[in-house]
């Protein structure tokens, strides 16, 4: 019981007049032996290592998927067409004699590219607002929080399939959409992280010196936040590829003769019976990198409170 | 009374915790012997495993914790090996405990009074009509005014003391032989810390019972216990009846603990505190010579070997190699751990005292009360709870106004208005003849240089990621515009004068302990140079050793600075010490106003007469009137006429009191000021010295 409480205390605030046991610790920790230190926390449990050795596979393939693919996106091989997997196509071909591997590869870029720019917007602005938000209060504070209620209020399939109908489906508006819906979410996570620190010391400290606010916001804040940010911006990230499939499948999201996942999907439903693994490959590659990220956010979560 | 059986044996008890693949021994070798009848006194700081000891006599330690050695014999039967299940008819049953924290160990869902049933329908059979008949009369054993209310009433709809009269009747239910209470006041303001204390004394007297009272306050350990365990880094260093261990200690630790504690009425010109170097060794670095041997002025060789707890006179014992020559005074003791540096009087070269530090006039906050969006659309009137009532207080450069008050009396609020952190509604505040706004946002650089704050909880007040320095540096460059080299100067020279290696700037705050940190927010406070310093309750989450340790620092800086300070409290003691003038305040308005020095003396407001008759003192003396307050604080939503402190005082004089505001009383000599309907004359008729 009392354990961690007696344990914090002993290596806490007992000291005196003349303090001696300072001298004899570490140097100031750098950025990359905590980078280091973090991956090596991170690597210790076989679920995250996992997670993040599926991640950096993805992508590796997003980075250099053209080097690695041995056919274009849209190179249509007529005589090869519904192909079962073989050396030649490990992945087999679709109806129209494209080689899956290569789509699949290659869609690699497209999803994480539109997911992570998307998740990545969405946690600048979520992060603003909710700083701002936290840190200010009052009416403004409960003007936004209530419009947020209402955008989350919507399930999160209807309030994209309503903005993409309004907006024309397009990568753009794919990318709206993963905006508009997280920001809300985003924003409240760290608004309740900053109502946390909000009334400590070190931050009245730096209201007492006059500091303007956007110092308050990024530099005294921000940081506290920080691993509470970087949890939810991992499992923001696994939901928005998620959707970005979800939309592709449903035809609204991503265009073909793009190669994504959710779009291969549902072109190559009609023939599932006929030509299965066209399927198959881009529907195992999206559970795997949503897998995949979901462990690496449970790593991040470990890891941040390990650490704390 | 050692002659028949005793209710509690603990021997050689030593108690470990797993962390990782480790074993760390948070108790090693205690030993504790106690009697019907007796009141045990477990006394230690933060850390030093006192908490540890009760939960492991409950056999109640947590999952990764472990009894390694020893044995807790209670009436003759061993229970440490006990398991869970055979537990259940000794906890609540036979030994009882009384938590720290009241409203955390009642149940939030159900009524206090059917609690305390389920412990004599569990433990006694009893049927539910007889239980709630019984409970009624717990009730009013603990003095609960109105039981059948009480007993009805959810836990958060009774006040903190009222919760811990629960806990009380709780534990007493079943009539238990032993009897644990683990800081039970710590939590409380003093006035209900003394009720509670007495009743408890009440309760105990002529009980067959034994009760082990664990706490770090030596004053409560005074006017409660027979006798005393001190406990240090796990290990009992000194036991002793009472009397014999105030009157000579004879454990260094013990002597050092004793003579940090600042006593009622002591000053800071007449006497510097001493406190205990260095800190409590984690339980990670516990060697294996005497426990105390980094800390103590009087290690010698033989220390590196640990001493064994040698009796002395049948009565004491004590862990200590040197306790003989400690006994037979071959150790002159007097000067051990006394600070170096003594009170300066404040040398006013920069500033001629021609204006004051601080001036802060009618001011006046008000909260309001918490609405949602609905109600405040759709009410005309704001609900508002008047926090501080038109108080005005005036500091001058280098002197330091103690502000005294109970939790809920304004001082914080007072504060922050002055500061800027919270607007007060009405008042007007000058820093050294500055006028300074309300507004914090409107203050330009100069005042905001000119007030700096020190916060309570050294925890939260340091940037966990900004290093030492940083910090610092950035409180230069954003109130005076100095960086780089003479920054680094600035800095450097403050870290050396709040007594720590330069090294520090580079250090982050979770590489600091709670001292270190709070020396940082000092230095950060007074490096650039304030006028006025407001401390809020800057050394309450401190132990003792190094409260005294902060204390003395504050003091030596504001004698070098000059600075005027604002020093808020909740310790009588503290605030007795550190001040020139003591402000007394009660739901947010002045109830006194005098120099240090006369505040021991009467007359007395009552309520500072309630007040320092309620802390427990430390010497073993008794003093003479005891008074207590009836009932708790108001509310503060409520409107309150005439004296604010009317519906408590023992003094009352009648209607007058609830209709009338009282006047200012002023001694012309000593300009004491007293705000009350009594004349000074009838007050000290009234009262006895305390």
């Amino acid at each position: 019981m009392g354990f961690e409480a007696e344990l914090r205390h002993s290596g806490g605030s007992v000291e005196g007049d003349r303090p001696s046991t300072l001298a004899t610790s570490s140097h100031p920790v750098t950025g990359w032996r905590k980078a280091s230190y973090f991956l090596r926390a991170l690597l210790a449990k076989p679920a995250s290592a996992l997670g993040f050795i599926i991640f950096t596979l993805f992508l590796l393939l997003a980075l250099f998927g053209p080097l690695i693919a041995p056919y274009g996106v849209n190179e249509q091989i007529a005589a090869d067409a519904g192909q079962p997997p073989s050396a030649k196509h490990w992945f087999g071909t679709d109806n129209l004699g494209r080689d899956v591997f290569s789509r699949v590869v290659l869609g690699a870029r497209e999803i994480l590219g539109l997911a992570g720019l998307g998740t990545a917007i969405a946690v600048f602005f979520g992060t603003t607002i909710g700083l701002a938000t936290g840190y200010l209060g009052g009416w403004f504070d409960e003007i936004l929080m209530r419009i947020f209620d209402g955008l989350l209020a919507m399930p999160l399939l209807l309030l994209a399939l309503l903005l993409l109908g309004t907006l024309g489906p397009s990568k753009n508006s794919v990318l709206l959409v993963i905006i508009i819906v997280y920001t809300p979410i985003v924003s409240r996570v760290v608004r309740s992280a900053v109502l946390s620190v909000r009334q400590r010391g070190f931050i009245e400290a730096a209201r007492l010196r006059g500091e303007h606010m956007p110092y308050i916001l990024f530099r005294e804040i921000l940081p506290s936040v920080l691993p509470a940010l970087a949890v939810e911006a991992a499992l923001r990230f696994s939901y928005a590829i998620f959707l970005v499939a979800s939309l592709g499948f449903l035809g609204v999201g991503v265009q073909p003769p793009s190669p994504d996942w959710g779009l291969m999907v549902r072109e190559a439903r009609n023939n599932v019976n006929q030509i299965p693994w066209a399927m198959y490959y881009p529907a195992a590659a999206i559970a795997l990198i949503v897998i995949g990220v979901n462990l690496l956010a449970d790593g991040i979560k470990r890891v941040l409170l390990e650490s704390q | 009374m050692s002659r028949e059986v005793p209710i509690l044996e603990v021997k050689d008890l030593t108690v470990a915790y797993r962390i990782g693949d480790h074993w760390l021994e948070a108790i090693r070798d205690v030993n504790l012997t106690l009697h019907a009848g007796q009141i045990y006194g477990l006394v230690g700081e933060s850390g030093s495993g006192k908490t540890t000891l009760a939960m492991a006599i409950l056999n109640y330690l947590g999952e990764n914790g472990k009894i390694r050695k020893g044995s807790i014999v209670f009436e003759g039967e061993e229970i440490s090996s006990l398991s869970k299940e055979a537990m259940r008819s000794y906890w609540g049953r036979k030994i009882a405990l009384v938590p720290q924290n009241p409203l955390s160990s009642l149940n939030p869902t159900l009524p206090v009074g059917e609690q305390v049933q389920e412990v004599l329908r569990y433990h006694l059979k009893m049927p539910s009509a007889v239980a709630h008949q019984r409970v009624l009369e717990l009730f009013e054993r603990v003095r609960l005014a109105d039981p059948e209310r009480v007993a009805r009433s959810y836990p958060h709809q009774i006040s903190g003391g009222m919760q811990q009269r629960v806990m009380i009747a709780m534990a007493l239910a079943t009539s238990p032989r032993l009897l644990l209470l683990d800081e039970p006041t710590t939590s409380l303001d003093v006035t209900t810390q003394a009720s509670i204390l007495d009743l408890i004394k009440e309760l105990i007297q002529g009980q067959e019972m034994a009760v082990l009272y664990v706490t770090h306050n030596l004053g409560v350990v005074v006017e409660l216990c027979h006798r005393v365990a001190v406990l240090y880094a796990g290990e009992l260093v000194e036991d002793a009846p009472l009397e014999d261990l105030f009157s000579q200690p004879l454990h260094p630790y013990t002597y050092g603990l004793l003579k940090s504690v600042p006593k009622l009425g002591q000053n800071k010109r007449e006497q510097v505190l001493s406190a205990i170097p260095g800190r409590i060794p984690a339980l990670a670095q516990r060697g294996s010579g005497c426990i105390f041997r980094a800390r103590c002025p009087l290690a010698i060789e033989a220390c590196s070997v640990r001493p064994s707890l040698e009796q002395v006179n049948g009565q004491r014992s004590t862990r200590c190699h040197r306790w003989q020559e400690i006994a037979h005074q071959e150790i002159e003791l007097s000067h051990l751990f006394e600070g170096e540096e003594a009170f300066q009087e404040p040398v006013s070269i920069r500033k001629q005292a021609e204006a004051s530090a601080l001036d802060a006039e009618g001011i006046v906050v008000e909260f309001d009360t918490h609405q949602s969006l609905i109600e405040s659309i759709f009410s005309h009137r704001k609900r508002k709870i008047k926090a501080v009532k038109d108080v005005s207080i005036h500091i001058q450069p280098g002197e330091t106004l103690g502000l005294v008050g109970e939790s809920g009396s304004g001082k914080t609020s007072l504060a922050r208005a002055i500061s800027g952190l919270n607007e007060p509604e009405a008042g007007s505040i000058r820093i050294y003849g500055l006028p300074a706004s309300p507004k914090l946002s409107k203050r330009n650089r100069e005042v905001l240089r000119r007030l700096q704050m020190v916060f309570q909880n050294p925890e939260e007040a340091l940037n966990p990621f900004m290093t030492v320095g940083e910090s610092l540096r950035r409180q230069l460059f954003v109130l005076q515009g100095i960086r780089g080299e003479e920054a680094q100067r600035a800095a450097e020279e403050m870290v050396r004068a709040v007594q720590l290696p330069v090294e520090v700037l580079n250090r982050r705050p979770n590489q600091l302990s709670g001292g270190e940190k709070q020396r940082i927010a000092i230095a950060r406070a007074f490096i650039t140079n304030p006028d006025v310093i407001i401390a809020d309750e800057p050394v309450s989450s401190l132990d003792v050793s190094v409260q005294a340790a902060i204390l003395n620092l504050i003091n030596r800086l504001q004698g070098t600075f000059n600075n005027g300070l604002l020093f808020i409290s909740h310790d009588l003691a503290v605030v007795g010490y550190l001040a020139d003038q003591i402000a007394v305040i009660y739901l947010g308005a002045l109830m006194q106003l005098c120099r240090a020095a006369d505040l021991f003396e009467p007359p007395y407001h009552p309520y500072t007469e309630a007040l320092l008759s309620a802390v427990p003192s430390v010497e073993l003396e008794k003093k003479g009137q005891t008074i207590r307050l009836q009932g708790d604080l108001p509310s503060p939503s409520e409107p309150i006429t005439g004296c604010p402190f009317h519906s408590r005082c023992p003094r009352k004089i009648g209607a007058i009191c609830e209709r009338e505001a009282p006047p200012w009383r002023v001694d012309e000599r000593t300009q004491k000021r007293i705000y009350c309907h009594y004349t000074l004359e009838e007050l000290v008729q009234l009262q006895a010295p305390i």
